[in-house]
């Protein structure tokens, strides 16, 4: 298939290729069960110049755009979605930097996050606040030229292996949503730790844990924007990444149609090929499909991004609403195609389904993406 | 002069198929239009300079590493993939004059272009290629430099401006050398896990001009390179063929084993 890609584009595909088959193929499985944080990748895909694909050149990075952020993600998720998840929480964390920090803050962060000498993670979500995000307890409270942080954070992506952490917290108890605030908190802090890694369904070689804040003390200027605005930073970061997640989706579901595919037409049933069956045709067929379209739609919004409009909202959850619904579907189905052996751990398509499970539920459940797109529609209308 | 740690690479394109072919007048092996790619141990010899590099610019000073090959023009694919991979500059060493060479006439042709280049500090090179096999050209290339070599390094243990400390596994154990630079190291598939090639390393290997330099640039008489300057000359390469005949011997096993003594002795074997 041709995706018009420009050299560079297709560069950036050929390396993560390179990272995928040499380097991910052959021990997504170990890293899986054993529930490994694949850090030997994540340097190489930081060597490979790939985090810089998310950061404006001035502060080391390419200049590239979601699209390409995309590209990388998806090739990327065809190997292993623990890896991908790892490498595109990064982005998640530090994205509010780019979008949201002073000349100061971009300087003095986004460069090290460029190299893949750091990376970053998102602390949003908590026990009692998940998709109902306005609603966090984590409180920050203003103390001279200082904020103190109380709170815990609950199922941080790269928590533990992160540096440098963007934490949500209350700053004005009473304002809800408009009492959120952005704060960087770099690893090491007094008074922030790291709670229990949690022990998942899939992308089980990813890093998930809690966040605990006891009176930890974080230096004003490490806000980002101002008091009230983290909510918007949220949201804005979500824009730009959700995409990438439905890139995730691509990724993984392209991974199990291959593997479904190849099965089909060397596994013999009845004295012929099953992939001589109709019923398998259809299945494949459907897939391949649905692969497509997920792609097509994770490209325009990506694209769209990259134009620099602002209303992206819509497009931006849609992408990542359909992707990753494609990606369950598919994931399964390929399980189907493969019979009992694709039920068996000898083969890869019941990772990529436990794997493909979380894209349905992180940076938005899909229930949440529809209430997006439903807003934007009813505000703005159909185009 | 300026303060550089240069490195210097030496890499070869070798046939990246199984079909090999030989040119029977010359009994050399048929390069053109065969895919070529780095030979293999060559990579490890360009992640290993590149580790180096980096190693010398951690310590606050600067360094740069050029890979260098001999070939026909199409060997400029392999020089642009060592940039890719982290080299800074390539030269390419390429002159009908430079066919057919031996291992003596390589090394001498590098020796040449080598010394055109200012300020190197440390060459390194594969064990050995996957093609010629012989393991020759580092040590000749070190002897023609009058400077120290190190084969089948392992790990650089050491490495300032001044020295280097290299350690090798010998048959039955290892060994530590710590020579003064410039000096020589040649590096098998121990030393190393090569990098996957960055982005901005592909965007510098597309852009990059690769200088080609000629007998006549490196200052090498025609009658030194290529087939009249070398020593050997391939006359035949051909399969060894194994033959080997089976004979069971009968009877009881005290019988058996006279037998099997007698055989023995008469081909002299105990």
């Amino acid at each position: 298939m041709h995706y018009f890609l420009s050299e560079e584009q297709q560069m950036i595909v050929d390396i993560c290729r390179q990272i995928v088959e040499e380097r991910i193929v052959p021990v997504r499985a170990e890293l899986d069960e054993k529930s490994i944080f694949p850090k030997d990748i994540i340097d190489e895909i930081g060597k490979s110049d790939l985090f810089r694909l998310f950061i404006p050149e001035a502060y080391g990075g390419m200049g590239t755009g979601i699209f390409e952020v995309c590209l990388a993600t998806e090739e990327l998720s065809r190997g292993c979605l623990s890896v991908a998840t790892s490498y595109a929480a990064s982005g998640l964390g530090f994205i509010p930097i780019i979008v949201m920090g002073s000349e100061e803050q971009k300087q003095k962060y986004l460069p090290e996050l460029a190299e893949g000498k750091k990376i970053a993670a998102f602390g949003l979500t908590e026990p009692e606040a998940g998709s109902d995000a306005g609603s966090i307890r984590t409180r920050a409270a203003k103390d001279g030229d200082f904020y103190i942080l109380n709170g815990t954070k609950q199922w941080i992506t790269n928590g533990g292996e992160a540096d440098i952490y963007t934490i949500f917290a209350v700053t004005n108890p009473g304002r809800g949503a408009r009492g959120v605030s952005a704060f960087i908190v770099e690893k090491g802090t007094e008074g922030f730790e790291f709670g229990k890694k949690e022990d998942k369904l899939g992308i089980r070689a990813s890093a998930t844990r809690e966040l605990i804040f006891t009176d930890c003390k974080i230096p004003s200027q490490n806000m980002l924007g101002s008091e009230g605005m983290g909510f918007i930073t949220a949201m804005r970061t979500f824009d730009q990444s959700r995409p990438a997640v439905g890139a995730q989706g691509v990724g993984v579901a392209q991974a199990a149609l291959e593997v479904a595919l190849d099965y089909a037409k060397v596994r013999k049933q009845f004295g012929v090929p099953i992939s001589s069956f109709q019923a398998i045709q259809h299945m494949l067929a459907d897939m391949a499909t649905q692969v497509e379209a997920a792609r097509s739609l994770v490209y325009h919004a990506a694209k769209v991004i990259d134009s620099g409009e602002k209303n992206v909202a819509k497009l931006s959850a849609m992408s990542k609403m359909y992707a990753s619904d494609v990606a369950m579907k598919v994931t399964i189905d390929a399980i189907q195609v493969l019979g009992g052996y694709g039920y068996m751990k000898e083969y890869p398509v019941e990772k990529m389904m436990r794997d493909a499970k979380i894209l349905q539920i992180y940076e938005g459940t899909n229930q949440i993406q529809r209430n997006v797109i439903a807003l934007e529609l009813i505000k703005r209308g159909v185009l | 002069m300026e303060n550089i740690f240069r490195i210097i690479v030496c890499i070869k394109q070798v046939p990246g198929t199984t079909e090999i072919k030989i040119n029977p007048q010359t009994n050399t092996l048929v390069r053109e239009g065969i895919e070529t790619v780095i030979n293999p141990f060559d990579t490890y010899a360009i992640e290993e300079g590149v580790r180096v590099k980096e190693r010398i610019q951690q310590s606050g000073e600067a360094a740069e590493v050029t890979a260098i090959t001999m070939g026909p023009p199409q060997s400029e694919s392999i020089l642009r993939e060592a940039i890719a991979l982290g080299a800074d500059k390539a030269i390419l060493l390429s002159d009908r004059a430079f066919a057919g060479a031996d291992t003596w006439a390589t090394a001498l042709t590098l020796k040449k272009a080598v010394k055109k280049i200012e300020g190197w500090r440390l060459i390194i090179l594969g064990k050995q290629t996957l093609d010629g096999d012989t393991g020759q050209v580092g040590p000749e290339l070190a002897h023609m430099l009058n400077i120290p070599f190190i084969g089948y390094a392992s790990s650089i243990e050491e490495i300032s401006f001044q020295k280097i400390t290299v350690k090798r596994l010998a048959e039955d154990r290892y060994e530590t050398f710590e020579v003064r630079l410039p000096a020589a190291v040649s590096v098998g598939k121990d030393i190393n896990i090569p990098r996957v090639p960055s982005l901005r390393g592909k965007l510098k290997a597309k852009n990059e001009t690769i200088p080609v330099w000629r007998a006549v640039d490196v200052e090498l008489d025609e009658k030194d390179a290529g087939l009249p300057g070398s020593y050997t000359q391939v006359i035949k390469i051909f399969t060894p063929k194994h033959t080997y005949e089976v004979k069971m011997i009968e009877g009881g096993p005290d019988e058996q084993a006279d037998e099997l003594f007698k055989k023995l002795k008469q081909l002299s074997i105990v």
